[in-house]
């Protein structure tokens, strides 16, 4: 809205200025706390802040012991394992029944579609307490409690409507003409969904995987709940190194996380940009 | 002719019937997820809210008793049945080594009848009777109407014993409900501070988020992109990161309370987490994308020329402002404000970790009767209150705001 004519009277600029002030405050709001973790969880001393030798760029300030600490934990490193093992499992089996689920709920046919996709999608507002609890009676009640099929099928429940919506989002887009055209062709309907329809919405469901994927690396709420001491993860122990002895190792551990979700995060952008290249065919 | 309309007739037989076997079809491809979230997700948490109604475990261990209870209208005396019942069913509890569930089961209904079930339970092999008279000589708790209409009402199978505790009630013999004492009220301050919690957090998100919105949408494709993803990156970035950042920064030894210092503070450090003020900060940093990215989306969709549109027609920047911009991106900050009140009002870790005492939520009490009083019964019933609320306006949210506005980013 900066209108040239409008300038002379100064207001544009002025609000141009202010806005534009605000929206780097906030900016730093958001980025400042992240950014900052990271030359702390180099310090020398173990402490949450900076101390004198770091602000004056001393070298002897800065090392790398925490970094060190957690390659020489096994507990670390076991949690680490855990988290990629469940993380890879529950990302797998979610992927696979959430893009089934939103072929599904993508065609005009589908009975009860609005009831059906907000059941679906559930779980991402479904307070996690009641989730976890619920899951706890039930697992134990099945002798799934302290295992980690069960952590895995708790983070499928939980990462399924991150792809059911990211893929409903891609399949909205698709044009169905092209199975169409595919079977005029002579594809029986796999052959269509392999060659025509999985190529053209493979970016969204990796970004749904994504998506999945992060939430179960980051979810500690039914770990607590129904993790034993065999499934420790990442986000368990960073848990309890809050709670009980918070030691700048959680900050190191929290930068790499940082690092790895950056990745993630642009992933998931190049992908947008390979689903939707200038003038596409498939965007309607 | 009739052969004709008969053909006719099937035609349209036949492609009601390919219309329905397609239905049947697109369901298959839906029916897996649903099969499988029921299983792991619905009906487990089912399962759990019907805790909140019904707990069988008294049931169970004192059937006799409970039959005789069930007689009972619960004004006066109890029947003098239920004395010689109550005597057999400790007994045999006793001897099966289950009087401790059903004594720990008690005491959430009312304070000392752990102790008092066990102390009988101990010598109630030796009963003769009358029975009213050998269960008053063990502890004179036992002519008292209240500690038998505890045991009337949780030993019902269908009970409202756990709404009511949740409500901050209380019941009393003949079954009416009351406040209980002040002191003692607990649950509805916190079902009243989740949800201030949760406003006040919508409200920070949409005055730090509306104009950040608003500034990225006017920028270069560029600048825009570059911009969003940096509003992305806490978003992806992992909760106990996020909130180990804020734990640091905050602390009463961290960087915000040494750059205060630094700057002239009267030596004085503020609490600035765990408590309160620290569940705020941390929890408005967290959902703020939630905010920014619908409000954003919908921003891109005004077309400028209208607020031109209005400044060339006499009004100022401002008026045009709040009445064309601001009216048109208003659906933008209610599905983000929306979406993150819902999300507020379940929010458990934050709390948990930064907010100390006075920075819980409704949350943290839910899993503290679940893993440390293991008061099940009461956990569902603030569950089942809790989940009721988000259900209404996740309802709301799907019929007014529509769920494919659900975007990640």
């Amino acid at each position: 809205m900066a209108e040239k004519n409008e300038s002379k009277f100064g207001w544009s600029r002025i609000e141009g200025g202010l806005t534009k002030a605000y929206a780097i405050g906030v900016m730093v709001f958001l980025i400042a706390p992240l950014l900052i973790i990271v030359p702390l969880s180099f310090n020398a001393e173990p402490y949450f802040t900076f101390t004198s030798k770091m602000l004056s760029l001393d070298p002897s300030g800065f090392s790398l012991r925490w970094y060190s600490d957690i390659v020489d934990n096994p507990q670390w490193l076991e949690a680490i394992g855990n988290s990629l093992v469940i993380a890879i499992a529950s990302t797998f089996l979610a992927t696979v029944l959430g893009t089934l689920a939103a072929i599904g709920l993508a065609r005009s046919n589908m009975p009860f579609r609005d009831f059906f996709m907000a059941l679906l999608i559930s779980p991402l507002v479904v307070p996690i307490v009641i989730a976890a609890a619920g899951m706890y009676f039930f697992y134990s009640s099945i002798g799934l409690a302290q295992t980690h099929l069960g952590i895995i099928m708790a983070h499928t429940a939980l990462g399924v409507p991150f792809v059911v919506i990211t893929m409903t989002a891609t399949l909205s887009s698709f044009d169905r003409n092209l199975i169409r055209a595919a079977g005029s062709l002579g594809a029986d309907p796999i052959t269509a969904f392999f060659r025509v329809t999985l190529p053209l919405v493979a970016p969204g469901m990796i970004s749904g995987a994504l998506f999945a994927f992060a939430a179960s690396f980051d979810e500690v709420v039914t770990v607590l709940f129904l993790g034993g001491p065999e499934q420790r993860t990442i986000p368990r122990q960073m848990w309890s190194g809050i709670r009980e002895q918070i030691s700048p190792t959680i900050l190191a551990v929290a930068t790499l996380l940082i690092i790895f979700s950056s990745l993630l995060l642009l992933a998931v952008e190049m992908l947008r940009r390979w689903h939707t290249p200038p003038g596409a065919p498939i965007k309607r | 002719m009739g052969t004709a309309i008969a053909t006719q007739e099937s035609l349209a037989e036949q492609f009601k019937r390919s219309g329905k076997r397609a239905r049947r079809g697109t369901f298959l491809l839906v029916l897996p997820l649903l099969a499988f979230l029921t299983l792991t997700f619905l009906l487990p948490i089912g399962n759990m809210l019907s805790r909140s109604i019904g707990d069988p475990t008294v049931a169970e261990v004192l059937p006799r008793t409970a039959a005789a209870l069930r007689a009972w209208n619960g004004k006066g005396r109890p029947p003098f049945s239920a004395y010689s019942a109550l005597a057999d069913d400790l007994v045999r509890a006793e001897r099966e080594g289950r009087i401790g569930k059903v004594a720990t089961r008690m005491n959430f209904e009312r304070a000392g009848m752990r102790s008092l079930i066990m102390k009988t339970a101990r010598v109630a092999s030796t009963f003769e009777p009358p029975y009213a008279q050998a269960f008053n000589a063990v502890d004179l708790q036992w002519s008292d109407p209240e500690v038998w209409g505890t045991l009337r009402h949780a030993s019902a199978t269908n009970t409202m014993g756990y709404y009511v505790s949740a409500l901050d009630q209380t019941r009393t013999a003949d079954g009416k409900w009351v406040p209980k004492p002040e002191e003692d009220q607990v649950y509805i301050m916190l079902f009243e501070r989740t949800l201030w919690v949760a406003g006040l957090v919508t409200l920070l998100c949409f005055v730090l988020g509306y104009p950040l919105a608003y500034y990225i949408a006017r920028q270069d494709d560029r600048t825009r992109n570059l911009l969003l993803i940096l509003v992305l990156l806490p978003f992806w970035t992992s909760l106990l990161v996020r909130t180990t950042a804020w734990i640091a920064l905050l602390q009463t030894n961290g960087i915000v309370n040494d750059g205060i210092a630094l700057f002239g503070g009267d030596g004085a450090r503020l609490e600035l987490v765990h408590n309160m003020t620290g569940t705020l900060i941390a929890m408005t940093h967290i959902l703020l994308p939630f905010m920014i990215l619908p409000t954003y989306s919908v921003m891109l969709s005004v077309p400028p020329a209208l607020t031109r549109a209005a400044i060339s027609l006499g009004a100022t920047p401002w008026t045009a402002f709040w009445r064309v911009y601001f009216p048109m991106t208003l659906p933008g900050a209610a599905a983000g404000g929306l979406l993150v009140f819902i999300l507020a009002l379940g929010y458990y870790i934050t709390p948990a970790l930064v907010g100390g005492r006075t920075g819980q939520l409704i949350s943290n009490m839910i899993q503290f009767h679940m893993q440390t009083s293991l008061n099940w019964g009461l956990a569902a019933a603030l569950g089942g209150i809790l989940l009721a609320g988000v259900v209404v306006l996740y309802v709301i949210y799907a019929r007014v705001i529509g769920l494919n506005r659900l975007r990640l980013g």
